[in-house]
């Protein structure tokens, strides 16, 4: 085992550390009031030294980076609390490798570009109003008429469709029985601009009165025969490759350390009947299993990384960096909320954000999601 | 940066497994547990003659000059058997006299232990859970050119079957003017008592030491001068036993994993309720966290010192916590047949009893943790 760097991977984090020190907007706050033009030059930026889809292939316009050089400019990247690689998270984090695996040369000469350049949106069509964790159970239908499909159906929990110029669209193109196997069998996915007649976008608000997703209807949408993703019936391999990506969790440690620190600061400034709480062995203790479990997922994420570098694919064990996740989330937003007291009543800035808290824990797969993902996919329990 | 096992260190794995399974496989893990002394010496001789005991020993003491990457290969392996054995006392015993002995002490030391004729082990502890420096009230009072001790040590892993134990002494009121000594419980003044453990595979005693001089020559390092090595041999113990969780906890967990899907109620194996099986989730959950942590701590121990102290104790204290969790589960879900005496569940419950304090539970741990990490 060796957990230092080489040479030349410590030479690129001083690259990204540079990189940051020199263009990072000193105006960005991470918890929003973005500005506009602020983030497009930081875009701007980035697309230079090709770190926005750095991982993608250079043929595809990628960066080209190695798995450590990823896991580095991530790393830096969220300690320094810059702003994201690239805006467009959805089209960045699964559309794009789903595209560069998958898509006809045409489809990314199409959409790659602007993904690159961040001059594009994309949004995800996967969850239905009926069809949440049981993704496989979706109803939405699309059928083949002559040079186009036709789609029928309504997706819900659409991220910026409100804003996306693209829908990355999981849909049924099969009507045989719904055994467990034409269940997967029967799913296609397709690429459709959002300004095609037919989709109509409402939006729901979340429980902070944010308007970040949607449900977006599907009325007669006609959709290229060009645009399909993938061969028919494919869709669900298309997508649990996109998913995996989604749950690899390699540097969402970075992001807890962050909110650790947070909370080591709340807590230094916080009393309960006029003792601080750091008084208190078990608010030591319990912020102590945070950092502990923090240190892991860090360090599982190396772990997995070797795996991979050695060849192997780490498909479900990226499920354990997200249950960690997701059980930190809740254990340290409720820790903070015991240290606020009567303030937690209050609509202060740290109350929200433990109640946006529940929207990062659901998305990617709910814990118990999480859980049964683990013990049947990995431990090789039955389903249910 | 490499994270993972090396091919070498993946065949040690697959001997020790090997070795495990024919000489010392369950029935004969709670035959000997029965016995008095709780390991069987043709076995000891055997690991000796593997160069397990002397895993971590330099060459030219008999060794096979080996890492602490190495020595968790072994301990997650002897961990998943329960295979009982005086390991991890006689080579924290081993590790003391390398890290602070002269040429002499480990001239004569290292090559017995390396060939099993000498079991060690550490005497560091008077009073429950009081592991630092507080905890070590043995009074050397000064004898010539050494020191006369009368005094307990309890809760002496292995210290009934050992023959050389490296016992810590004050030498002064400064919380840490400490010493180390080497003492054969042969010696006048020296005797053991076996303290009966929950875990039969594990065995503790209390060393009674009646006006036992100790020389110039058993001295390890400078006297009054040994508190760090002290906290290092705390954290190596730490270390070692948190690789016996690992591997206990996988084989807590495989028996609970394997039962879930072979007992059927309602109509169906139980592994397939979520109420079964999220626990069982969670489990492995932890013990992938718990190792990662316990691979990172042992690659510093070798290549940077200075990340032990903070790493071990997130090691010990997540697997402190955990495998106590693995071991409630593992009965629980078991139902009835989890509490009686034939299925092997129990035994692993009764070594989460044992592991837990080792060197450290979670309280003392996770102390630590806040600690380093700046509250």
């Amino acid at each position: 085992m060796d957990f230092n760097f080489e040479p030349e991977e410590e030479a690129f984090r001083a690259e990204v550390r540079k990189f940051i020190e020199e263009n990072k907007p000193e105006s960005f706050n991470p918890y929003g009031g973005r500005d506009q033009a602020v983030i497009e030059e930081w875009n701007r930026k980035l697309a230079e030294k090709h770190w926005i889809g750095f991982s993608w292939p250079k043929e595809e316009g990628g960066g080209g980076g190695s798995l450590l050089e990823q896991f580095i400019l991530k790393e830096e990247m969220s300690a320094a609390k810059a702003p994201p690689l690239g805006s467009d998270f959805m089209g960045l984090q699964w559309v794009g490798p789903a595209l560069i695996r998958h898509g006809t040369d045409e489809q990314k000469q199409r959409f790659l570009p602007d993904l690159l350049n961040s001059r594009s949106y994309w949004c995800t069509g996967y969850s239905e109003p009926d069809v949440g964790s049981d993704l496989a159970s979706l109803t939405t239908r699309a059928v083949l008429d002559g040079d186009h499909y036709v789609v029928n159906g309504s997706k819900i929990w659409t991220t910026a469709a409100h804003v996306a110029q693209n829908i990355f669209l999981l849909v049924r193109t099969t009507t045989e029985d719904e055994t467990r196997e034409s269940r997967y069998g029967g799913i296609t996915c397709l690429l459709a601009p959002m300004d095609t007649p037919g989709i109509e976008v409402r939006p729901i608000n979340s429980l902070i009165g944010q308007h970040s997703f949607n449900q977006t209807f599907f009325n007669d949408v006609k959709v290229p025969l060009e645009n399909r993703l993938g061969a028919e019936g494919e869709g669900w391999q298309v997508v649990m490759g996109a998913l995996a990506n989604e749950r690899s969790g390699i540097s969402e440690s970075t992001g807890k350390e962050r909110e650790l620190e947070a909370l080591k600061e709340l807590a230094r400034t916080s009393r309960k009947n006029g003792r601080p709480v750091l008084e208190d062995p078990s608010v030591r203790r319990q912020i102590a299993g945070f950092e502990t479990r923090i240190s892991a997922m860090r360090l599982n994420g190396l772990r997995y990384l070797t795996k991979q570098l050695n060849g192997q694919h780490p498909s479900s064990e990226t499920s354990v960096n997200k249950a960690i996740s997701n059980s930190l989330a809740l254990a340290m937003s409720d820790l903070a909320m015991s240290f606020l007291g009567s303030e937690g009543q209050l609509a202060g800035a740290e109350q929200l954000r433990s109640l946006a808290m529940h929207g990062s824990v659901i998305g990617g797969g709910a814990p118990n999601i999480q859980r049964n993902i683990i013990a049947e996919r990995i431990l090789g329990l039955p389903k249910d | 940066m490499n994270f993972g096992f090396s091919e070498e260190q993946e065949l040690l794995r697959q001997e020790v497994r090997k070795f495990l399974d024919e000489q010392c496989p369950i029935e004969e893990v709670r035959r000997i547990a029965e016995t008095p002394d709780g390991y069987a010496s043709e076995q000891w001789k055997q690991l000796g003659e593997l160069g397990w005991l002397g895993l971590v020993i330099p060459e030219r003491y008999g060794g096979s000059d080996l890492g602490w990457e190495e020595l968790v290969v072994l301990l997650e392996e002897t961990g998943r058997t329960l295979f009982p054995a005086p390991l991890i006392s006689t080579t924290l015993a081993a590790s003391a006299i390398l890290a602070s002995g002269n040429d002499a002490q480990k001239e004569r030391w290292l090559p017995r232990i390396a060939d099993g004729s000498c079991i060690g082990a550490p005497a560091l502890i008077e009073e429950s859970d009081v592991l630092g420096p507080a905890g070590i009230q043995l009074r050397g009072e000064p004898d010539g050119d050494g020191f006369v001790l009368r005094g307990e040590k309890r809760f002496v892993p292995d210290g009934a079957q050992a023959n050389l134990v490296v016992v810590a002494f004050r030498t002064g009121d400064s919380e840490q003017d400490l010493s180390l000594s080497l003492i054969e419980t042969s010696a006048t003044g020296v005797s053991t008592e076996e303290v009966r453990t929950v875990d039969r595979t594990k065995r503790l005693a209390t060393l009674k030491l009646d006006a036992v001089r100790v020389g110039p020559e058993a001295i390890l390092g400078r006297p009054g001068g040994a508190a760090a090595a002290i906290a290092d041999l705390l954290d190596r113990g730490a270390i070692a036993v948190t690789a016996e969780i690992i591997g206990a906890s996988e084989g807590a967990h495989a028996l609970t994993v394997q039962y879930a899907k072979d007992r059927v109620q309602f109509g169906s194996p139980i592994g397939r309720f979520q109420g079964v099986k999220h626990p069982l989730a969670e489990g492995y959950v932890d013990i992938e966290a718990t190792k990662s942590l316990l691979y990172h701590a042992a690659w510093a121990l070798d290549a940077s010192p200075e990340d032990v102290a903070f790493s071990a104790s997130k090691a010990k204290g997540l697997a402190s916590e955990a495998f106590t969790r693995i071991g409630v589960t593992g009965i629980q879900l078991h139902g009835a047949v989890g509490y009686t005496e034939e299925y092997d569940i129990q035994l692993y419950l009764k070594r989460s009893k044992w592991a837990r304090p080792m060197y450290g539970g979670e309280d003392y741990h996770y102390d630590r943790v806040a600690t380093f990490g700046g509250i």
